[in-house]
């Protein structure tokens, strides 16, 4: 006689997406809950994904590789291996119980599905203020952190370091996810209308100064999350990233690290195109 | 004299924006902003018009550049495009890509 396998499932909802993901393990179960818990939901899952889960020893050091084959995408790195057709939505992962495998994973498949729908994951720390959300973007250093940790009472920290932006009504909007970076802590699960983007330098004063479009797509697109080998993907992206520019103001920031840089982006208003 | 021929790679996505071309390769993400001579070059990559009769048609006919500096300067960019994938070479005509 064999006992009856039960699997135990959690829908993660990142970005208005509720993924299913599961697993027959309590443990990692638990795990989930734990790491995403700001992020549950009870909606129905548009995806699922079966974990199933490795021996530690079992990993390396190999880069990550996304590519599409028979229609299902293959994804692989040292510590994990997953396959997912888009079109079924459902597909397992095998990796080990290492949340830091399990992030990788759902940052990869979110920034497919994203791709496909005209939305993107981005290296940057966004936030709330004023009903209004602020991407900061830059390279690690750069100040996503440190920004994040200087916002006043009042304002939602989205993340410090992984922004989820997906196209609306109203253009953009950003969501919070609960990838983060330094700061350790998973972000606000609420959203906005993307109001500016912003790349970061720290510098003896808070400015604000202009970008030209092609510099703001090349900015964009280096610091955009996307790992698959796909010509369709990365000809959508790109238009993306176009829109993107055409639509939602972006600067630089050069900032002075004190709280003050909140006042400056608050204030921050787009000046009218002169006719 | 052989003739250099050229063609844009299939696994690129390009796109124009405030008078550049953006291309990107789909391979490695590999990024590129072409100003206006190098954007008129990469138009004109359909693998059959040798590379010299498109600087002569494309650039030193739209452009104020000198010949022979623009042929010099057209062989450099193809071939730093054509070591990360964006355009193929060939010292015979390319197919259609």
């Amino acid at each position: 006689m064999t006992a009856a396998v039960v699997k135990h499932t959690c829908v993660v909802e990142i970005g208005g997406i509720p993924v299913s993901l599961g697993t027959e393990s309590e443990g990692f179960r638990d795990l989930l809950r734990q790491r995403y818990s700001g992020f549950l939901s009870s909606s129905r899952p548009d995806y699922e994904l079966d974990f199933q889960l490795m021996e530690w020893g079992t990993v390396s050091d190999d880069d990550v590789r996304v590519r599409r084959e028979d229609r299902q995408w293959w994804i692989e790195r040292g510590d994990f291996c997953a396959r997912w057709d888009p079109n079924s939505g459902k597909g397992w992962v095998k990796q080990t119980p290492n949340p830091y495998s399990l992030d990788s994973m759902l940052r990869i498949l979110h920034s497919l599905i994203l791709a496909g729908r005209g939305g993107f994951l981005l290296h940057a720390a966004s936030a709330i203020c004023d009903g209004r959300a602020y991407l900061l973007s830059g390279v690690s250093g750069a100040g996503k952190t440190t920004m994040t940790r200087l916002a006043p009472s009042g304002i939602s920290v989205l993340t410090d370091e992984i922004s989820y932006v997906r196209p609306s009504a109203s253009g953009y909007s950003a969501y919070g996810t609960p990838f983060a970076g330094e700061l350790a802590k998973a972000g606000e699960n609420c959203t906005a209308p993307v109001s500016a983007l912003f790349f970061l330098e720290k510098g003896p004063e808070n400015r604000i100064d202009e970008i030209l479009p092609a510099d703001a797509v090349r900015r964009l697109m280096r610091n955009i999350l996307f790992f698959a080998e796909d010509r369709e993907l990365v000809e959508k992206l790109l238009a993306t990233a176009c829109d993107f520019v055409a639509g939602v103001p972006i600067r630089r920031l050069t900032f002075y690290p004190d709280a003050r840089v909140w006042d400056t982006i608050r204030t921050f208003e787009v000046e009218p195109a002169h006719v | 004299m052989s003739e250099t021929y050229i063609a844009r790679s299939s696994a690129i996505a390009a796109r124009m924006l405030a008078g550049e071309m953006m291309v990107m390769n789909s391979t490695d993400s590999t990024f590129f902003t072409l100003n206006e001579v190098a954007t008129a070059i990469w138009q004109a990559a359909d693998g059959r018009t040798p590379l010299r009769e498109i600087v002569r048609n494309s650039v030193c006919e739209q452009f104020d550049v000198d010949p022979e500096q623009a042929q010099a300067d057209a062989e450099q960019f193809v071939a730093e495009l054509s070591t990360h994938g964006i355009l193929l070479v060939a010292d015979h005509p390319l197919e259609a890509l």
